[in-house]
């Protein structure tokens, strides 16, 4: 217990104590502090164990580069793992706890894989858990993952909010230190729009002119192209629980940025350098100006440069001593000695700490004096600063590399980002003053650790290299330095200078790794903001859905679609209930809704010629008031859609497409439009959800619409035959549009009126064809009654089938040119020997046909080389039994012949006949009635 | 990544669509044209570094296709174009 709070002095609001738990004791901060401060200022020293050893781990650092104090922070559902505590604002009501500890922090049983350590040394996971193999994925990784690792995930839905924004801004300034405070002063001066992003809070009020958006507690976390960045806002991660959004994700689009990130110190490295109790230089002196903490009384501080010396009044005018100064330098600078001298603290010019004493946390210091004598010194707290390191992580996020200074010893930024400029210490100015390297202090029997987040010590690295693992790649993989999840950010340069003392390579040559995005570790949570569950899939309802709904059907989902797929009555399954309702179309009359098809409204006076570049058939013959069946091809000549279109005007189209390709198929012709076919003058646009379209289907279908529409329209068959369309009104003056089309191949319309009258219009026809026993039908009857009658759906349009695979190679028009011709005509695509579309049915008239089944030539082994072909849709026909439709190579010549329905996965193996894909109504002479 | 779409002004790309290469040009004879300037067209692409036309599809935006200069090693946009 040596850390406290000093009487004065601080940022924190001493009149604001705030009361939180840690590891379920309850302790007292103030407003203003971190979780950190606040343990500190309560004694407490270790707050974590070790990723890999489970050693006792303190606080390094005072900001977001803390590789030891990450602790679970709230419960329940809200936990969050792997929290720095040095970033952490306390709150009213804040439970926080240690992690990778059982347990307890102070007695960590698994603490004895410090004394195993030889077997954790670098590539412990490659060499000691290689044999045998089969135990890896039952043994070894579930037991490594339980005594390694760092905190626990919730394990429950997150149910905290996220926002997600876009900002936009002349100049981004990133950090809010005094270099980049300056920077949006001066650029809000110049009269644009400045956002300045800190990832700290604010503890004192920041005057800043209107013109500078402020957003503290927000890190940039990525830089991207354009001059986008990505920046997390935690808007109330330091407050109590609340449904108020937590984080908020803002792409800042910025004409400029200047990076202002300042630096990040070093630790040294030395013997059991990671006691709680060793710090960080700068951060003891954040503790103490900003926090009003003492993290200890009786302060050793071991540096190599100028710099840290500044700590030295910091730590007397706080009330608390320095026992000394170990300067590794041989010669002090004479600024280390006037501060020494009057803080009454004796200097160790090229003296070091060869270790840090104390069991659990620091008592003292061993240092080695320039002569080779070593000294103990009494201490409490040991701060160290081997230098520092432009914090420059975010330059390097667009191919930048960092060069080596040889007179800063440290990375300074490489190439930049388009539009960044890096000031200030970030730029490696005024930092290393007078430093003279001490990259370790020699080996010690004990662990000098280099990256603490990943326990990887001075000697891992140099068993790396004997291993022959000497690149700095290699060496980062073999021994997981800096791919924690601080990326090494006080790893990283320390771990290169010892490499390339092991390897005798300067460092230039070594080179460096480089930082990747996210800066800071962001919640997948953030990521996704807002867009989850029916917000990143919204579903799109029929414009009949409520009518259904009275109906009792279910629905099912076909993309965003919700559709009907059957109407069950009271005992019936789905498979019943479909073919009742295909029975009744095939003898009365039934209706189904079919607006999810895709409609565009095509106009224009070369509207027809447009289509003859789309389609294979032909369209400039298409009289007003008639619909044809078009097929669309790829440019490479396979099928890509297909549907009818209707010749409403002599310059007024409306093209259907299948459900699936509604939005790729309006993407196509927009091409075909804009880029292959300027010239047509020619417009269209979606029409999908602007239009309800019901099939009306079945002997009594002409009857039941016959009392819809208004007089003087004739509906009879003389006046409206097939293929026929019309606009006209509907139930005395509803605008509407009627289509004598048929998917079911009974006598069928298709009736369309605006959106908002769908479900009444369901209604309506639901009236009309009582008398005839109407029922509505969903997408099962639809999908047995287009499997019955031949037609091409989803499975045979699989983008894998030509014109000439599914029997509608008539369709290609010779006398014009059109998307996919010429490839269409290749020889390999209209070989016979293609799998082409034949209807089968089952040799025992009962045996259920399944779709995905392979077909086999009779007596042929069941091997890849015998296949023929795919059942590609099957059905159970109520009036044909099972039914299927398949892609069988040499199809059409083999009609009449045998095939072998094999299906192993599901032990199906059956023999079928090969019979014409038009198993109802072959003459069609339904569709005519 | 940013594209300046001649009819929105610049917009993010995620509002795009990336959809083939435009240095390469439909045969104009339709029909007549060699099988040979067909597969071209349709498969050979060169895989080339620096910048490229491509096409892009302003997809939730104004529908409009656009031929953009990209420079494929730096994501630079050099130019966008209507075609």
């Amino acid at each position: 217990m040596s850390g406290f709070r000093t009487a004065t002095g601080g940022l924190i609001d001493r009149a604001k104590p705030v009361n939180f738990r840690f590891d379920g004791k309850n302790y007292q901060g103030y407003a203003g502090d971190t979780l950190a401060s606040a343990l500190l200022a309560n004694g407490v020293k270790i707050v974590g164990r070790s990723f890999k050893y489970h050693r006792p781990r303190g606080i390094l650092s005072a900001g977001s580069e803390e590789p030891n104090a990450l602790v679970e922070l709230r419960t329940g559902a809200h936990r969050e793992p792997n929290t720095r505590a040095t970033m952490a604002e306390i709150y009213n009501g804040l439970e926080a706890s240690s992690q990778n500890r059982f347990p307890s922090l102070k007695f960590d049983a698994l603490a004895v894989n410090d004394l195993f350590s030889p077997f954790f040394a670098a590539g412990f996971y490659y060499k000691t858990f290689m044999w045998p193999a089969k135990f890896w994925e039952k043994f070894y990784e579930p037991m490594i993952r339980r005594a390694a690792g760092l905190g626990r995930n919730a394990g429950l839905p997150d149910p905290d909010s996220y926002e997600k924004t876009t900002e936009f801004c002349d100049v981004l300034v990133i950090g809010a230190g005094a270099d980049g405070m300056r920077a949006a002063r001066e650029a809000a001066a110049s009269g644009v729009r400045v956002v300045l992003c800190d990832e700290n809070a604010p503890l004192a009020p920041v005057d800043l002119p209107d013109r500078v958006k402020f957003l503290p507690r927000t890190t940039v976390f990525a830089v991207y192209d354009g001059g986008t960045y990505a920046a997390l806002e935690r808007l109330t991660d330091h407050l109590p629980v609340s449904s108020a959004p937590r984080q908020r994700l803002t792409k800042i689009i910025a004409g400029r940025c200047i990076l202002a990130t300042g630096a990040l110190e070093r630790p040294m490295v030395f013997g059991h350098n990671d006691k709680p109790g060793v710090m960080l230089a700068g951060a003891v002196a954040t503790y103490i100006t900003r926090y009003g903490v003492a993290p200890g009384r009786n302060v050793v501080l071991f540096l190599n440069n100028d710099d840290a010396a500044g700590l030295i009044p910091v730590v007397v005018s706080a009330g608390l001593a320095i026992s000394s100064v170990v300067d590794s330098r041989e010669k002090s600078s004479d600024l280390v000695y006037q501060l020494a001298r009057e803080a009454g603290a004796p200097v160790f010019a090229g003296a070091v700490i060869t270790r840090a004493l104390g069991c659990q946390s620091v008592k003292g210091a061993e240092i080695r004096l320039h002569g080779g004598t070593t000294l103990r010194l009494p201490c409490d707290l040991v701060a160290t600063s081997g230098g520092f390191n432009p914090n420059i992580a975010l330059t390097s996020h667009f191919d930048g590399k960092p060069v080596w200074d040889d007179a800063l010893y440290t990375f300074v930024p490489g190439k930049l980002p388009p539009g960044m400029e890096v000031v200030g210490k970030a730029a490696g100015q005024g930092i290393n003053i007078n430093i003279k390297p001490c990259w370790h202090v020699g080996a010690y029997p004990g662990k000098s650790f280099v990256d603490f987040q990943n326990d990887v010590t001075l000697k891992d690295i140099k068993l790396a290299h004997q291993e022959g693992f000497s690149s700095v790649e290699h060496v980062k993989r073999y021994t997981t330095l800096g791919m924690a999840t601080d990326q090494g950010k006080t790893a990283n340069v320390n771990a290169l200078a010892i490499l390339t003392e092991v390897t005798g390579k300067p460092i230039p040559e070594t080179g460096t790794t480089r930082f990747r995005p996210p800066y800071t570790p962001v919640a997948l949570g953030a990521l996704a903001g807002p867009h989850k569950g029916k917000h990143f899939k919204p579903t799109r309802l029929a414009p009949t859905h409520e009518f259904s709904q009275a109906q009792g059907a279910v629905f099912v989902e076909t993309g965003l679609w919700l559709r009907a797929q059957y109407y069950p009555r009271p005992g019936e399954d789905w498979l019943a209930a479909a073919q009742r309702e295909v029975n009744t179309v095939r003898n009365h009359v039934g209706i189904c809704d079919v607006t999810t098809l895709g409609k565009i409204d095509i106009q224009g006076p070369d509207a027809a010629k447009f289509l003859e570049c789309v389609y294979t058939n032909s369209w400039t013959n298409l009289a007003v008031g008639r619909v044809r069946y078009g097929l669309m091809l790829r440019e490479d000549g396979f099928v890509m859609d297909d549907g009818t279109t209707a010749r409403l005007g002599e310059q007024h189209f409306v093209m259907t497409t299948t459900t699936a390709n509604a939005a790729k198929v309006m993407q196509h012709l927009e091409f075909c439009s804009q880029v292959l076919w300027p010239e047509l003058d020619v417009s269209f646009i979606s029409v999908t959800d602007q239009w309800a379209q019901i099939a009306v289907a079945g002997p009594d279908s002409r009857a039941t619409l016959a009392k819809l529409v208004d007089a003087p329209f004739d509906i009879s068959n003389e006046a409206f035959p097939y293929m026929g369309c019309a606009e006209l009104t509907v139930c005395g003056g509803t605008a509407a549009r009627l289509f004598r089309i048929s998917f079911s191949g009974e006598l069928a319309y298709e009736i369309a009126v605006p959106a908002r009258y769908g479900n009444a219009l369901a209604e309506k026809l639901m009236e009309a064809g009582a008398e005839f026993g109407i029922v509505p039908y969903g997408t099962e009857a639809l999908g047995i009654m287009r499997i019955e009658k031949g037609h091409a759906a989803g499975p045979e349009l699989n983008g894998q089938t030509t014109a000439h695979d599914l029997g509608l190679h008539k369709l290609l028009s010779k006398k014009k040119d059109f998307i996919g011709r010429a490839l269409a005509a290749r020889p390999a695509l209209t070989e016979a020997s293609r799998p082409t579309l034949v209807g089968l049915k089952p040799v025992d008239g009962l045996t259920v046909l399944r779709a995905g089944s392979h077909l086999l030539p009779l007596g042929a082994e069941a091997v890849a080389a015998n296949d023929q072909g795919h059942i590609a849709s099957a059905a159970r026909s109520p009036s044909l039994g099972p039914i299927a439709l398949a892609l069988l190579a040499n199809g059409p010549a083999r009609i009449g012949e045998q095939i072998r329905v094999y299906d192993p996965v599901r032990n199906g193996d059956t023999l079928a006949e090969i019979v014409n894909p038009v198993h109802y109504d072959p003459s069609g002479s339904r569709l005519h009635a | 990544m940013r594209i300046p779409c001649p009819h929105c002004g610049p917009r993010g790309v995620e509002e795009f669509l990336y959809t083939q290469d435009a240095e390469v040009t439909r045969p104009k004879d339709g029909g007549a044209a060699p099988t040979k300037e067909w597969t071209d067209y349709v498969y050979m692409r060169d895989n080339l570094k620096g910048p490229r036309k491509e096409y892009w599809y302003h997809s939730t935006g104004c529908h409009a296709w656009l031929v953009v200069t990209r420079d494929v090693s730096t994501h630079e946009i050099l130019k966008v174009e209507l075609p």
